[in-house]
């Protein structure tokens, strides 16, 4: 019975969405101040509407009614209770579902705290939102329902594939979405911008924080995936330029040129026109993403079920939104008119080459991505592109991109004098250097490692001068602390996150140039030394879980400390879905990860495969990228982003 | 120099570094491609096909029952068939979850002069129901696919 309720209140949020898509364009268009104004209780109704839907779904998990389709493919009754909720979001179905209620949220939030807007702007945002929102529904009703019934129902359900059995990934899809669908507000504004005609500091006082929002929960969603894919896939690699991770990648690399130049467009009154464009188009790359995971044109390690109507659906829908919000670009941009100028040399300047950097980064891995589509169009074979295209292409644009950003932030706006830049520069120069040689003759290594390493150091380097240049190097201890004190929480959140940047990439550079890898058999009782970490085979157990049960292995960790741990790697298997998993056992540290992975036994007594990866720093990797979104949520709680700060009631 | 004549530089000088950045990055593009593409072949289509002994690529099919051999250390052997071709696969090193007899795998590495694939990368898919779409491709050609409901 919940189950039908939840499906009816989807379909009354369809006609709803409609109405928010219709009303409010029609009161623009007649000025009608009631039908414009009755259009935010449209969108909290349609949130009400839609999280109820979604909450009857959960109901099903949590209750384990295998008499609906979903809930018996997906859940098992012996499923632990936060993976039966997560379970909802696993599978196509009900995460297109959690897609429409973070997309109605939005809408709602915008609703309540854009009530001081410009009554037109804020009523075409949620036109906007509202005709996104109507297509995604619909787009959930007539090709993946999630309310479906069986008239057959088993007992236990058909488990749920075993691999997504993990905290991290849990919590993944949530945080992805929202950072996807936050794209859909920036996206919403630049369309009623262009419909308006108009773009004032009120819309990029607007667009700055939605921006920072989706970027903060885009960063942390990718973060999490690649932590899972670290710790699930069994390999010790924590990216593989796969289709599915570039669905999520192009979106956020677009969101971090947009969040780049809306700040240009608000200091500054200008790039407005290439803001907007970069909004539309990183709404666009989510659209696109969303096709790709969903429609299976693409072979990826995270196999999602497929279905090649739902993809011509979500293909139509990106055709749609992005050549729609491109053409009204096309049509309207000519008659923005520009703002302020400046010179090449000025932190405008810099941002532009940033923002460039950037889109020619989302280019490329977009080429790389849909090649094989390509290729199996026009002379139908069948290829992949692998890591080393991406990586070949990839690494040399953003070296500028690192190199530019130490001291884009020291640069004055407008035009700044070549003088004192070059001064710092070289400053900087020689520090980075003598940290980055002496750690390479110290501990040997490639010119890669080098490279970025070098990289690393110049970022930290020159945020830190930066930060000293702004508080005053040579002032007493008093008027410093002072200083410090005041310096918005903008200009702090700036500084965490080029600096998580450059922990990112010493955790990536480090990690992947002092690697070690062991792959070998070995014997009960056998020791390994790694480093300067002795393991050794202590023993297999059998051992039972909630619906698994496996074979656990037992290694003896010694550090040259004398600190001793214990590790257990296991080989799952779940008879649910008959599926054999090896969980790898890990030893996280600071400065270094010991990673175990157990294999098949083999045809030797007592001697079993196992794979033992080394790697130092790989924890900054994750490290970095938390001090990116840190950064990001800090910048969002500075007064200034407030949302709605310093706007008066229109 | 007026005010409409330093916007027209800005926006050259914009143009410009926008220009440079595609234009190299097309340059790494097209470097890179050269041996970063990997084709997928499937048994049948590697008949009479000297020209690829030694290249990196990708085959698939289904894993052939009874076809897996243990050899010494963790060195395995076993066949992989679409149908009406088949050929046989070495491979070192840890089988992923997945790989079974029966299913479909794809396989990375090359063709030695004895015509045996020595692959260094075998993917078989996180999911049990799951069949890579160009192995399903494969097996349609040779006559072999039995269709979405036989796949488990």
């Amino acid at each position: 019975m919940i189950i039908e309720l939840g499906h009816f209140l989807l379909a009354l949020a369809l006609s709803l969405s409609i109405f928010q898509f219709l009303l409010p364009a029609v009161g623009v268009k007649f000025n009608s101040y009631s039908m414009m104004k009755s259009t935010s209780i449209i969108a909290y109704m349609s949130f009400i509407l839609v999280l109820f839907s979604f909450a009857s779904l959960v109901y099903a998990y949590i209750t384990s009614d295998f008499s609906v389709s979903l809930v018996a493919k997906n859940s098992h009754s012996l499923k632990p209770l936060l993976y039966k909720i997560s379970g909802v979001w696993g599978n196509h179905e009900g995460s297109l579902l959690l897609w429409v209620l973070i997309l109605t949220f939005y809408s709602a939030a915008v609703a309540i705290l854009g009530r001081r807007l410009p009554l037109k702007l804020l009523s075409l945002v949620l036109s906007c939102q509202g005709l996104i929102a109507a297509a995604f529904i619909s787009f959930i009703l007539f090709t993946s329902n999630p309310f479906v019934r069986i008239f057959f129902p088993n007992a236990e359900g058909e488990g749920f594939n075993p691999i997504l059995q993990d905290f991290g990934l849990a919590i993944h899809p949530p945080f992805l979405y929202l950072g996807y669908v936050g794209l859909s507000v920036t996206f919403s504004f630049s369309i009623a911008a262009l419909l308006v005609g108009k773009v004032d500091t009120i819309w990029v006082k607007w667009v700055r924080p939605w921006t920072l929002i989706a970027w903060v929960f885009l960063t942390i969603g990718i973060a999490l995936g690649s932590w899972w894919a670290y710790r699930e896939l069994g390999w010790g690699g924590w990216w593989f330029w796969d289709p599915v991770e570039n669905a999520s990648f192009m979106p956020w690399l677009a969101a971090t040129a947009l969040l780049h130049s809306s700040i240009v467009a608000e200091k500054r009154d200008t790039l407005k026109a290439w803001t907007i464009l970069l909004a539309i188009i990183a709404f666009s790359f989510c659209l696109l993403g969303t096709f790709i995971v969903r429609s299976g044109v693409l072979v990826s390690v995270h196999a999602f079920a497929s279905d090649p109507s739902r993809g011509l659906y979500i293909l139509l829908l990106l055709v749609f939104f992005t050549g729609g919000g491109l053409a009204l670009f096309a049509k309207r941009a000519p008659y923005l008119k520009s703002g302020s100028l400046f010179k090449p040399l000025s932190r405008e300047g810099a941002l532009v080459i940033n923002n460039i950097i950037f889109a020619s980064a989302a280019a490329t891995v977009l080429l790389g991505t849909l090649y094989p589509i390509f290729i199996d169009a026009i002379n139908n074979s069948k290829v992949s592109v692998g890591p080393p295209y991406f990586e070949a292409v990839f690494i040399p644009l953003m070296v500028p991109a690192i190199l530019l950003c130490a001291f884009s932030p020291m640069l004055s706006w407008k035009r700044a004098i070549m003088d004192n830049i070059i001064e710092r520069i070289i400053a900087v120069f020689i520090c980075t250097l003598f940290l980055a040689s002496l750690i390479i003759i110290i501990y040997g290594g490639s010119a890669s490692a080098f490279l970025g390493l070098f990289l690393a150091f110049w970022l930290i380097c020159g945020t830190l001068y930066e930060f000293l240049i702004k508080v005053g190097v040579k002032s007493s201890f008093k008027t410093f602390t002072q200083r410090a004190l005041n310096l918005p929480r903008s200009a702090y959140g700036m500084s965490i996150a080029h600096i998580g940047v450059a922990v990112f990439i010493i955790g990536a550079t480090v990690s992947s140039a002092w690697r070690i890898d062991i792959e070998k058999p070995i014997i009960l009782g056998e020791k390994i030394i790694v480093k300067d970490i002795e393991l050794t085979f202590k023993g297999i157990k059998k051992v039972e879980g909630p619906n698994w049960n496996a074979d656990r292995g037992e290694f003896e960790i010694i550090k040259s400390s004398g600190a001793k741990y214990l590790l257990y790697p296991e080989r799952r298997f779940y008879p649910a879905s008959e599926v054999n998993t090896s969980e790898p056992a890990i030893m996280s540290g600071i400065f270094s990860d010991l990673y175990v992975v157990l294999g098949e036994s083999l045809q030797e007594e007592d001697s079993y495969a196992f794979r033992i990866y080394y790697s130092p720093f790989i924890s900054w990797i994750w490290f970095g990228i938390m001090l990116m979104a840190m950064g990001g949520i800090l910048s969002l709680s500075d007064r200034k982003h407030r949302l709605g700060y310093g706007l008066k009631k229109v | 120099m007026n005010i409409a004549k330093i916007k027209r530089r800005k926006r050259l000088s914009i143009l410009f570094l926008g220009f440079i950045a595609i234009s190299i990055s097309g340059f790494l593009i097209l470097s890179a491609s050269r041996d970063s593409l990997i084709f997928f072949y499937s048994p049948t289509d590697l008949v009479n096909k000297q020209e690829i002994v030694g290249k990196i690529i990708r085959i698939g099919g289904l894993v052939r029952e009874d076809s897996i051999k243990l050899k010494e250390l963790s060195e395995i052997e076993f066949i992989v068939e679409d149908g009406e071709n088949y050929i046989l696969v070495s491979y070192t090193g840890m089988l992923p979850d997945l790989f079974r007899e029966g299913q479909g795998v794809i396989c990375e590495g090359k063709i030695d002069e004895n015509s045996i694939f020595i692959a260094n990368k075998i993917l078989a898919k996180h999911d049990e129901n799951y069949m890579p779409p160009e192995v399903a491709e494969a097996l349609k050609k040779t006559g072999k696919w039995k269709g979405e409901g036989d796949k488990k």
